[in-house]
């Protein structure tokens, strides 16, 4: 569903943050993405949601490839994706509920579709009692929760996460994976980029990990090296 | 098209100070624009005043039949730049002499014989009260044969010629400085609006939003916010004019429709401004 094919993404100063990268993500699938900071872990994100374009190979989204991505279809490829990143990017001067309504009402859905998908939402992400506060009222792990259930809000096929629990204290971080975790149990692929190993260690998903723009270890590739040598 | 709207009311009520900031600052700019500009409107309603006295006097032959005159009169008055043509008789200019030189009252009372010509005296159309079309007519008024004398005081009107001309060319320069000036203060303005509303653009971007859809608001915003601030500077400008005239001198204020264009200008600049500063955020990638 997501397809990195020899990806290299230059700086504009000509040194690169990407170099030539490829790998794939199927569906329902969850991925660490994991490296040092610098390493190119958001820069792959950005890819994926075509914030950049790559300077030469090709990224594939569900459909869509750079190859021959038009400016007007971005809205449409982001609708099929949520995000989330390590500073939430939530509006201050709107409630839980009217953030995460804000991502349906901006995509054009029907106001009496809103509200009730707003409630579903935020009750998946156990906030529901809370959907009137303001994010100051609300903690850093309820914060991520309220911006996990904007990127949600539209049934995308990947959540991509940009170190979401960056900002967090441990038992909020562990929160926060859980949440994840469930999400992905419904069928929807989670692209985790985080340099906290100890998160990593936690679950046995695959681990793509970057060094200075390069792709240095795959786990899935690994699996596959090994059900290699055991059939030989 | 209801979210565009209620998106770009909730702006004033989110960030009030800005708003009223913007919307004040807009005003300001405008006013100074509209303060130039009734010095434009009533130096023109002056120069008009002026220009309405230009005027061609052709003295005739004494003795010259009243049919005649009659035939030449519609010709004059067939000329393109010829508004009116009045004749005064022998006996008209007389009587005119009397009334206005009260201090020879004598002097024509002892007259045996009337020593003033009759005459024509022909109005131009405004446009063409300027030198060139005065010599112009004067020069075609010569070739009939009953012309003793044409005068339309040459030297006053090409000087009005050169009044109006400085007028226009200072008009031109200060109106274009100030009507920068307005565009650069509301652009910076305006940028400022919504460079306090950029996170929001991010995340509309980020959850899908067209960038139509994203534009929206804000165009609207940045013309109501120009749209206020042309009232206001309209408000501003009434009132400086009721102060010069009741205080100073009787002025002109702008007509109806000329503030309405006032009140349009400060739309179009707030949604223009407004449109640049959004494409800013909105790269092409």
């Amino acid at each position: 569903m997501i397809r990195f094919n020899r990806v290299f993404k230059a700086f504009p100063k000509g040194s690169l943050a990407l170099k030539d990268v490829s790998f794939h993500v199927a569906k329902s699938e969850f991925a660490f993405l994991t490296g040092h900071s610098g390493a190119g872990k958001s820069t792959v994100l950005r890819l994926i949601y075509a914030d950049e374009l790559p300077t030469s190979g090709t990224v594939r989204v569900s459909g869509f490839s750079t190859a021959n991505l038009k400016r007007r279809e971005i809205p449409k490829l982001r609708r099929r994706l949520g995000i989330v990143f390590q500073d939430f990017r939530l509006l201050e001067d709107r409630t839980a509920e009217e953030n995460v309504a804000f991502a349906l009402e901006v995509t054009g859905t029907r106001r009496s579709v809103i509200a009730p998908k707003v409630m579903r939402v935020l009750a998946q992400v156990g906030l529901a009692a809370k959907a009137q506060a303001y994010p100051r009222e609300l903690s850093g792990g309820e914060q991520q929760r309220v911006a996990i259930a904007r990127a949600l809000v539209n049934d995308p096929l990947v959540l991509l996460a940009d170190e979401p629990t960056g900002n967090l204290d441990e038992r909020a971080t562990r929160g926060v994976f859980q949440l994840l975790r469930d999400i992905n149990a419904t069928g929807t692929a989670v692209i985790l980029a985080t340099h906290d190993l100890d998160l990593v260690r936690q679950a046995p998903y695959r681990t793509i990990e970057l060094q200075d723009g390069a792709l240095v270890y795959d786990s899935a590739e690994e699996d596959e090296r090994h059900e290699g040598v055991a059939s030989q | 098209m209801r979210l565009t709207i209620r998106e770009a009311l909730l702006s004033f009520r989110r960030a009030p100070v800005l708003s009223v900031l913007a919307v004040t600052t807009i005003a300001f700019a405008l006013f100074v624009l509209g303060l130039f500009g009734l010095v434009a409107v009533n130096l023109r309603g002056a120069l008009t005043q002026i220009e309405e006295r230009v005027e061609i006097v052709m003295y005739l032959t004494r003795g010259t039949p009243v049919e005649v005159v009659t035939v030449a009169i519609g010709d004059i008055d067939a000329f393109p730049e010829v508004e009116s043509v009045n004749y005064v008789t022998e006996d008209q200019a007389l009587e005119r002499a009397r009334q206005q030189l009260v201090e020879f009252q004598g002097v024509f009372d002892d007259l045996a014989t009337n020593p003033l010509p009759a005459s024509l005296e022909i109005h131009l159309k405004p446009g063409f009260r300027d030198s060139r079309n005065a010599r112009t007519v004067a020069q075609r008024l010569s070739g009939f044969r009953f012309a003793e004398d044409i005068r339309y005081g040459s030297d006053w009107v090409a000087k009005l010629d050169r009044l109006r001309d400085i007028a226009g060319v200072v008009g031109l320069v200060l109106g274009a400085g100030f009507a920068a000036a307005a565009l650069i203060i509301i652009g910076t303005t305006i940028r400022m609006t919504v460079l306090a509303r950029r996170r929001e653009i991010h995340i509309m971007r980020l959850v899908g939003a067209t960038d139509g859809f994203i534009r929206r608001p804000f165009l609207l915003d940045g013309a109501l916010k120009g749209a206020l601030g042309g009232a206001f500077a309209i408000a501003l400008n009434y009132g400086a004019f009721l102060a010069v005239s009741r205080g100073l001198f009787q002025a002109a204020f702008f007509s109806t429709e000329q503030s309405a264009l006032f009140v349009l200008f400060g739309t179009i600049l707030g949604f223009a401004a407004s449109a640049l500063s959004v494409g800013r955020h909105l790269p092409s990638a």
